[in-house]
């Protein structure tokens, strides 16, 4: 697993040239990577199962486990899929270059919704306003006395 | 009494963002009511529905606060709809429903604080939470939109965001993934709907349901503006000329993250950016300034000009 830092440019860095089945096996891989990154944080360790194919379902879905918000990347999660089975499927299509373009896209996504909810959660090396509100709230009763 | 009769008139709950940055919706969903004859009452008094601020805070606070909306609307105006156009109050009048319906201590703290501001305490199922595409999609559907529209939107393409608070807790929404003619949390498409009958092109757009970063805007400006550089260089990818919207926070966030983008990142991104009820108005045969396209933050006129909206 990279370090979180380096995905961002890793994906970026993904080229249609020379192999396309390459690339987005490397873009596949690396969302898996960053849905790991959040599980790992939360102190779990990321599942070897698939789910209708592909580990990057699986890890979302264990992601979800517990924080039902993580699913507003479901859909992401689900679009990276896509777009790799029409790549895989059609390598040699006339809108491959653009499909790849999307599916960096879509994973680039979940890289920045998934780094930027570890700050929210303050995981990993991120800080945050919201956190130490709740933690506040928790901690003094008398902030949540009038509900 | 059919649901389109039922939406012919409801309440109204603008909710704070349409009073201030996303003042185009409220004009534009206003004026595309009338235009299609539909009544807009708007709820007396209405407060915040508690928004991202007081749900991180206090959970049943926000339950309370949406709850009150719904109860003036049904116990002092005899409304049983209420209609919320904004992404965030819609959620959260939905999720205060889920929660009056299936959470003792809500009921309770709900009851308690009704009690101490002195009006009638709200009961789960006592009003109908609709967002502004349901009220369209229902009261006049995509036939009767198409049978008035007087300028075609046909040569626009249209990348259709709906956000992530539109379908998502799935829960909240049981109406939703109901079979033929529901809406989908998966993949929505009430906007796609009635922007094709106006005549627009819709595209296929993988980001439509993704996060805008709203909620970072504050805390981390850096993140929101990557996202929605992304989410404006997807549409564009698309083939899109128009990022079509229907929550104020994303609308706004996208409007002024592509400015920030622009200044901090040095990535120019051409595409519009309007609400669907601006398209719609205008494809009505409403003038832009009618439907308050010069209240938003970026410029589209020349782009409507050129399409003949304007």
């Amino acid at each position: 697993m990279r370090p979180l830092a380096d995905i961002e440019s890793a994906i970026a860095g993904v080229r249609a040239v020379p192999d396309v089945q390459a690339a987005i096996d490397e873009l596949l891989q690396l969302s898996e990577e960053v849905v790991e990154h959040w599980i790992v944080a939360r102190g779990d360790v990321p599942t070897d199962d698939t789910r209708e194919g592909f580990r990057l379902l699986a890890l979302h879905r264990q992601g979800a486990k517990g924080e039902p918000s993580f699913n507003a990347c479901r859909e992401t999660c689900r679009e990276i899929v896509y777009h790799y089975n029409l790549i895989a499927m059609q390598p040699g299509h006339a809108e491959t270059t653009n499909r790849l373009e999307m599916m960096k896209m879509v994973s680039s996504h979940l890289y920045l919704f998934i780094s930027g909810k570890m700050q929210v959660a303050e995981l990993g090396e991120f800080c945050c306003s919201s956190k130490p509100i709740r933690l506040r709230a928790e901690i003094d009763p008398k902030m949540t006395k009038e509900a | 009494m059919t649901t389109k009769d039922k939406y012919k008139k409801v309440a109204y709950y603008p909710g704070c963002a349409l009073e201030g940055t996303g003042h185009s919706y409220n004009r534009s969903t206003k004026a595309v009511g009338k235009a299609l004859g539909l009544d807009l009452v708007e709820v007396e008094n209405w407060n915040c529905c508690g928004a991202m601020e007081v749900k991180n805070v206090d959970p049943k606070l926000q339950t309370y606060l949406s709850s009150r909306v719904m109860s003036v609307a049904v116990n002092e105006m005899d409304m049983d709809v209420v209609m919320a156009p904004c992404n965030g109050c819609y959620h959260n009048l939905k999720k205060a429903e889920y929660d009056l319906k299936n959470d003792a201590e809500s009921v309770e703290v709900v009851d308690r604080l009704s009690k101490k501001a002195g009006h009638k305490t709200y009961e789960s199922g006592q009003v109908e939470t609709i967002h502004a595409l349901d009220w369209i999609k229902d009261a006049i559907g995509e036939d009767g939109l198409a049978a008035r529209v007087r300028n075609s939107l046909s040569g626009i393409k249209v990348a259709n965001y709906y956000g992530c608070m539109y379908t998502r807790p799935r829960h909240i929404f049981p109406e939703k993934d109901a079979g033929p003619g529901s809406e989908s949390t998966s993949k929505p498409h009430f906007m796609d709907d009635l922007l094709a009958a106006a005549g627009a092109e819709n595209v296929e757009f993988p980001l439509k349901t993704a996060c805008c970063g709203g909620a970072h805007t504050l805390s981390d400006s850096d993140t929101s503006t990557k996202l929605v550089l992304n989410i404006l260089k997807a549409a564009k990818l698309a083939g899109a000329d128009v990022i079509a919207t229907e929550c104020p926070t994303c609308h706004t966030g996208l409007e002024m993250h592509q400015i920030r983008a622009e200044k901090t990142l040095g990535e120019t991104v051409d595409i519009k950016i309007l609400y669907f009820t601006q398209l719609l108005g205008m494809a009505l045969g409403l003038k832009p300034k009618k439907v308050g396209v010069h209240e938003n933050i970026s410029d589209s006129i020349s782009f409507l000009k050129q399409k003949g909206l304007a």
